[in-house]
């Protein structure tokens, strides 16, 4: 008798706790995101205090690698099992993909209180909208097109740091003679586009980019401007080493960093690899605007989807994260611990470093000239299926003796067949 | 009364003996009955509902209006990367096989001349196997890299001008992809025709040097042949895991410089799920499954309608 009242107030108790598990105070926010390194998980949780001193649930549902691949594939399996989760880390023209198969929530209520459409520059709110409304937040702003450059490497050769290609091309051959790499090159082909999309910035200009890399016009593509970009892609190729094919960013960054090579075309968050290397900006290494571009910004977007969710508590989580992305506690903590810049204009530089400070005040200007044009190496600018074919005949042409000719054909077709 | 109480008796015991009985008979066929339906439905199924997507036009999410052949025609027409792909296929399937079971076949038959570390050696043949295919393309990887590896090595020993640079050659990069693969295998292959060749009657080949053969003829015109079943799992096997190397590929070249070493296993990959194109990879998808048909079930056929003859 004793043992089985026992056994009954245990069961009573285990089953109480599952019903204070299950009873919520607030809403609760499941979110799919691919920030998984020191830096970036740091940031994360900002958000996460945030949003739980409101009053709200965090669920974090990381998947890490492949820079967002392996988190889409998991995204795409948990959307037609019909079980999305609230948030999900989705950027660019993916967001009008999915908000056309009608998975995601109206956030216009949100985005008029807080004044979104004063803060955020017209193209990036533009890429946010799906038929006018607001469907998704930005977070952050990378820009793409910079130049890392080791100042002791130049010395040592008797080079100028180029603002040209053809400025580039000299200071190349001085590297090289006295006996150093001038450019740190990585061989995957989304690096390999990176450099390819900030030639044709530089030397098509921001109205023969958006007519390539943004609208994907065949005619504009297959033209003699694009001929040159692909010709000066080539020209670098002399100028890197033999162990390029297949390495990781970073290790290019590396070479940089070490004074093996003199410079690397890389988006702004190689300068966390410098950070960590204890090197400091202006002495140890100088960031300057990739060749021609100085006027332009290409930029890369992080940002939240918000998806229906049929809790109405759920529904004022999702919203709660929403205002507090864009509030200037978040865009200042997130960004000073990841590397960007916030996307919100109009915040005080002070805790930013100078490569942050250039890159805040280039940004607020590229908007008012139009220099601010969507990365499409970096999925911000075109369809997936239009960036794949654009990657393919970039990085087979780098990998090949196809002739600039050939590939700017190939490229024209390919676009056309990936429409 | 009793007689017949009797026949009820002893005929309701029949019957209970025949339904045990048919339980005895029954009960394997339902022991493995789910396993065997999980198999029909997600493997034959989702084969099935593969072909449908490769006939509709999703995108990113699966539709499943029908559009016809369109995705064939434009991945034997319009993708030039699908023939690299496939080309790749055919270079790397053919040549790890065949290098795989010549290599193996070979060892098998010096191990099997009773020599006195016997067990040691096979194990070390053996060890490569136990690795997974990422293991192996990472440290392959390193060993082929220019800066690093071979090429270095020989260089710092004194052969300045040796060079190595199958890796980050497009037109060489997929024969690396065979070593890797063959290095791997080979051990496996190994085992299994060790175990065929001590599997082979000694009293055959005792007759054979009674009539005067010499070993080489030996092994050429009986112990080979007879190692037929060996062949063909072997080659199943190799096919199978050739066609499979997904891993192997990723982790080695990832595609190789540009797109050279692309499989049509990673081809599927990028464009299914990384472009968003699933009715386009979902076809590629059927044209790898039916070419694995087009090789296996003729193969399959012979050889088991052959064993048949021979009973």
């Amino acid at each position: 008798m004793f043992w089985k009242g026992l056994k009954v107030i245990l069961m009573t108790l285990i089953l109480s706790s599952f019903f204070q598990c299950a009873a919520k105070k607030g809403g609760e926010v499941e979110v799919l995101h691919w920030w998984t390194s020191g830096g970036e998980a740091a940031s994360v949780k900002v958000l996460k205090d945030l949003l739980e001193k409101e009053g709200f649930g965090w669920k974090d549902f990381a998947v890490a690698g492949g820079g967002g691949d392996n988190a889409m594939t998991v995204l795409k399996s948990r959307a037609v099992a019909g079980n999305p989760p609230t948030a999900a880390q989705v950027k660019g023209p993916q967001i009008q993909l999915w908000a056309k198969e009608g998975f995601l929530e109206n956030l216009d209520e949100v985005a008029a209180t807080e004044k979104w459409d004063e803060k955020i520059p017209k193209v990036i709110a533009d890429i946010m909208k799906y038929e006018g409304h607001y469907v998704a937040v930005p977070v952050n702003v990378h820009r793409i097109n910079w130049m890392w450059v080791n100042p002791e490497v130049f010395k040592k050769a008797g080079a100028k740091i180029p603002t040209t290609w053809a400025e580039f091309e000299e200071s190349a051959k001085k590297i090289q003679k006295a006996g150093l790499i001038p450019v740190a090159w990585g061989g995957q082909p989304w690096q390999e586009a990176t450099v390819f999309e900030t030639i044709v910035a530089g030397v098509g200009g921001t109205d023969f980019y958006k007519k390539t890399m943004v609208e994907a016009d065949p005619a504009a593509i297959n033209s003699p401007t694009m001929i040159k970009c692909l010709e000066t892609l080539k020209m670098i190729k002399k100028y890197t080493d033999k162990g390029a094919p297949g390495r990781d960013w970073n290790l290019a960054t590396a070479m940089v960093i070490k004074g093996e090579a003199g410079m690397q075309f890389m988006g702004d968050w190689a300068k966390g690899e410098f950070t960590a290397a204890g090197k400091k900006p202006g002495t140890d290494y100088i960031a300057v605007p990739a060749p021609q571009t100085d006027k332009q910004f290409l930029f890369n977007v992080d940002s939240f989807i918000m998806f229906k969710v049929k809790n109405p508590k759920d529904k004022e989580a999702e919203k709660a994260m929403a205002r507090l992305i864009l509030q200037p506690t978040f865009q200042e903590v997130f960004n000073v611990n990841k590397g960007s810049i916030p996307v919100v204009t109009g915040m005080p530089e002070d805790p930013f470093d100078d490569v942050a400070r250039r890159s805040m005040k280039d940004f607020v200007e590229s908007a008012k000239s139009g220099g601010l044009v969507p990365s499409m190496a970096h999925e911000m600018a075109v369809m997936p299926a239009i960036r794949g074919a654009i990657l393919d005949v970039v990085t087979s042409f780098y990998n090949s003796d196809m002739s600039a000719k050939d590939a700017a054909a190939k490229m024209a077709d390919a676009v056309k067949a990936a429409k | 009364m009793k007689k017949s109480d009797v026949i009820m008796n002893s005929s309701s015991k029949e019957k209970q003996k025949g339904f045990l009985n048919y339980i005895e008979d029954t009960l394997p066929k339902i022991v493995v009955s789910p396993t065997f339906v999980v198999m029909i439905v997600f493997i034959y199924g989702f084969i099935l509902w593969t072909a449908w997507i490769s006939l509709t036009d999703s995108g990113i999410m699966p539709k499943y209006d029908l559009v016809g052949f369109v995705q064939y025609i434009t991945l034997f027409t319009k993708e030039p990367r699908w023939w690299v792909a496939i080309q790749n296929l055919f270079i790397f399937g053919s040549l790890f096989v065949a290098l795989c079971i010549i290599l193996g076949l070979i060892l098998a038959i010096l191990l099997d001349q009773r020599i006195r570390a016997e067990g040691f050696l096979r194990t070390i043949y053996l060890y490569p196997m136990a690795l997974s295919f990422i293991v192996t393309g990472a440290v392959w990887r390193w060993i082929l890299n220019p800066d690093l590896g071979l090429e270095r090595l020989v260089q710092q020993m004194g052969f300045t001008n040796f060079t190595f640079r199958w890796l980050v050659d497009p037109n060489m990069a997929i024969y690396t992809i065979v070593i890797a693969a063959v290095w791997q295998s080979t051990g496996f292959v190994l085992a299994l025709f060790l175990a065929g060749l001590r599997g082979i009657d000694d009293s055959i080949i005792k007759a054979a040097q009674v009539d005067g053969a010499s070993l080489p003829r030996i092994y050429w015109k009986i112990i080979i042949p007879s190692l037929r079943p060996v062949f063909l799992s072997s080659v199943i096997i190799l096919s199978h895991i050739a066609i499979k190397s997904f891993d192997l590929v990723m982790v080695l070249t990832r595609g190789g410089p540009g797109y050279a070493t692309d499989v049509p296993a990673t081809f599927m990959y990028s464009f299914a799920f990384n472009r968003g194109r699933l009715a386009f990879g979902a076809a590629s998808a059927m044209v790898m499954f039916m070419a694995v048909m087009a090789i296996i079930i003729p193969y399959l056929y012979s050889e088991l309608r052959s064993t048949r003859n021979e009973r």
